[in-house]
């Protein structure tokens, strides 16, 4: 109820946001807000992992949780801001799945606290939690196999009176309901590239075509945060950017998105804030472009990678200076932490790109003009400390 | 062989009110497993309940028909929720195994020595059927072949099996259906799309409990009698073979199921029986055929499962999936 209220309000104020937009002072909440160009800061004071934000839908506080020996999750503190697209991201077994499992009510941690918007909601039922407009998709897919794809996205819709048993005998009752929801379901279909395939068994979809199906049924429920994990992971590419575009979009409608993602050409693409988990911590946060180039950030992928010699720090300052140069360079799943080899040695393209050349020779060569200052990958000299304790 | 004799016989249980009663508690398995995915293997627990509630409340408490209905019915539905209280919340295998436990439980009490004036222990009750034969309709004589008595019961069980198929097909394809499905497909995905996945599983386990009960009073009307002896695991497994056989998310799939059943059993046992008395048969005494033809239900269950795993009614689209 209060979301349609909301997203009519937005609409409602959109046209005045663009004279607004150009002298919104940011602090301003009341101003009318065009999310989509809405540039005012998202963070109160300094950026630092666990920062305060000007409006967080969510805050998560203590959040801990073990699995035997390890800590999976070790949260100390988290907001993850309003109306904004969160990446959420880190490498293999950094917890990200196992904090989505926590902040869904899909899992109970051994400490902590959270809210969701405002309300404090640690111990309430998953369920509940999707009603108050909080739902997530899995990493490892969920489609109902043997309903279709049409009936996997009517169960994703709320307010279908049909659903309770004492009315679920009289069509009348709730066969106008259904109508709408079918409607929903369609547009929703079309944008997704399903419409085909609507008539099909779930299971009769390919993987990547489940992702999305379970991406759609979650905007059925019309939410308030929509957190996806891994939503683009087996998508063919072609159909990556049509996604990143109503990704985006959802923020335009009043949505909040939290997800995780390996591909950080698509966190760059869309992101408005990246938050970066490592053994469970937070270890950084910020802008897409300050993040990547965060010392932390970098620690937390190579870390994870054996082939590259950590205890050479000439080598990381080289890494960091070419990092900090090259928009290009990836630092993603099967490639986590490993530099793109033809952006920084363009005569290798078409080169083995499993096995970069990482010799200093290789990466000195075309990085000589380049990055003048190779210390300043390291912008926040202080922040190093703080990070690893 | 009097072939008149086997076919005749054979199509008499086709419309039996135990096969009703089969067929309705086979489509409370239905219910259970075919659309919610619930595990129940004690549907004979869920029918003892049904019979007893009804014959005791008759019996030790003089009630009249329909408050005896009633009370067999809620009795039931207590019966379910105390099973799925504690299991419903974990994974599907724990009701499976309360629910076989169960069953057995209420088969030891209602046969203990020291309940003797309520349930009649192994002999059971008998004589709680007069409310029900009072209110026939049908005057005295011959109704097909069936004398007023036999026709009414099958009239009243068969008109049963067809409202509750007709309760059940509209359950089902409504929305409410659908999030049960979808609890049988993945009741996390079902979670978090804000269904309260629990609620849903313990309304299935009592609508399908409360055809159990049903079936339980059908089973035992006819007979006049309620005794433990029937009520054993063996019940529960005929009837998930009648769900089997017939398809198991489907509404007619159980009462398809439950007539191949009682149809089968009957044919085998008349011509078993025809082939001992004519001495074509010497290696096998008319006790053996009975257990006999219990083996060759097994066999065409597995010739089934093998060429028709889906049963008689099911999707086979579905199964492809599976
Ligand atoms: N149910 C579980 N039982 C035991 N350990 C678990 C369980 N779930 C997660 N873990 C452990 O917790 C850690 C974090 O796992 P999690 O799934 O959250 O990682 P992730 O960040 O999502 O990784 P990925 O990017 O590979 O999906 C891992 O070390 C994992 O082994
Ligand atoms: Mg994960």
């Amino acid at each position: 109820m209060s979301h349609s209220a909301h997203s009519m309000n937005n609409a409602d104020r959109n046209t005045a946001s663009t004279v607004k937009t150009a002298n919104t002072n940011g602090n301003d909440k009341d101003a009318g807000i065009n999310y989509m160009t809405d540039s005012s800061p998202i963070v109160v004071g300094e950026i630092a992992p666990g920062c305060k934000k000007r409006d967080p839908i969510v805050v998560a506080e203590n959040v801990r949780r073990s699995f035997g020996g390890i800590n999976a999750v070790d949260v100390d503190y988290l907001e993850i801001p309003r109306h904004k697209i969160t990446a959420l991201i880190g490498p293999n077994g950094a917890g990200k799945t196992t904090l989505f499992n926590l902040l869904t009510g899909f899992d109970t941690p051994n400490s902590g606290k959270w809210q969701f918007e405002g309300k404090n909601i640690e111990g309430v039922s998953s369920f509940k939690l999707a009603r108050m407009g909080m739902v997530r998709t899995f990493q490892l897919t969920k489609v109902m196999g043997k309903l279709t794809v049409m009936e996997n996205m009517r169960l994703g819709a709320a307010n279908q009176p049909g659903e309770r048993l004492s009315k679920a005998l009289f069509k009348g009752i709730w066969g106008g309901r259904e109508k709408e929801i079918t409607a929903q379901a369609d547009v929703l279909l079309e944008k997704f590239k399903l419409d085909v395939k609507k008539d099909d068994y779930a299971a009769s979809l390919s993987g990547g075509q489940r992702k999305l199906l379970e991406m759609a049924r979650s905007l059925m429920v019309r939410p308030k945060l929509v957190m996806l994990d891994e939503p683009m992971a087996g998508v063919n590419p072609a159909l990556t950017q049509s996604l990143l575009d109503h990704i985006k979009n959802l923020k335009a409608e009043g949505m909040t998105v939290l997800f995780v993602e390996h591909d950080m050409n698509m966190v760059r693409h869309i992101a408005d804030w990246v938050v970066v988990m490592a053994e469970g911590k937070i270890v950084a946060e910020g802008p897409p472009r300050d993040v990547m180039k965060d010392p932390a950030v970098i620690d937390a992928y190579l870390g994870a990678h054996h082939d590259v010699d950590l205890g050479d720090t000439e080598g990381i300052k080289e890494l960091e200076a070419v990092l900090e140069a090259d928009e290009e360079s990836v630092v993603g799943t099967e490639n986590a932490g490993i530099i793109a080899v033809e952006s920084v040695v363009p005569d290798l393209k078409g080169a083995d790109l499993k096995q970069p050349d990482l010799s200093p020779e290789a990466l000195q060569e075309p990085g000589d003009d380049e990055p003048n200052s190779p210390q300043s990958g390291l912008a926040e000299p202080g922040r190093t400390d703080k990070d690893k304790e | 062989m009097d072939y008149g004799f086997v076919f005749s016989s054979a199509a008499g249980e086709l419309f039996s009110p135990t096969t009703a009663a089969y067929a309705l508690a086979a489509l409370g398995l239905a219910v259970h497993f075919g659309y919610s995915g619930l595990l129940n293997f004690g549907q004979a627990g869920f029918m003892a309940v049904g019979a007893y509630g009804f014959a005791i409340s008759t019996l030790s408490f003089g009630v009249p028909f329909f408050v005896a209905l009633l009370i067999s019915i809620l009795c039931s539905s207590l019966f379910a929720l105390l099973l799925g209280i504690p299991t419903l919340r974990l994974r599907a295998d724990y009701l499976a195994i309360v629910t076989i436990a169960a069953a057995e439980i209420v088969r030891y009490i209602v046969t203990t020595n020291q309940l003797t004036k309520v349930t009649g222990s192994a002999n059971g009750l008998a004589a709680f059927e007069g409310g029900f034969y009072a209110m026939n309709p049908f005057p005295e004589g011959s109704y097909m072949g069936m004398n007023n008595r036999d026709f009414f019961i099958r009239v009243i069980g068969w008109g049963l099996v067809v409202v509750c198929c007709v309760i059940v097909w509209l359950l089902m394809r409504s929305p409410w259906g659908r999030v049960l499905k979808g609890i049988r497909e993945d009741e996390n995905a079902v979670r978090s799309l804000g269904k309260n996945v629990y609620a849903y599983k313990m309304q299935a386990l009592i609508i399908g409990g409360v055809l159990g009960a049903l079936a339980g009073m059908v089973f035992t009307l006819p007979r006049g009698a309620v005794q433990p002896a029937n009520y054993g695991t063996e019940l529960t497994f005929f009837l998930w073979t009648c769900l089997l056989l017939g398809g198991m998310a489907t509404v007619l799939g159980p009462v398809i199921g439950a007539m191949i059943f009682w149809v089968v059993l009957s044919l085998t046992q008349s011509v078993l029986y025809g082939l001992i008395e004519s001495g074509a048969v010497t290696w096998l005494t008319t006790v053996q055929a009975g257990q006999l033809r219990y083996i060759l239900v097994g066999v065409a269950l597995m010739l089934l499962m093998i060429f028709r795993p889906q049963g008689v009614f099911g999707n086979k689209k579905e199964l492809a999936f599976a």
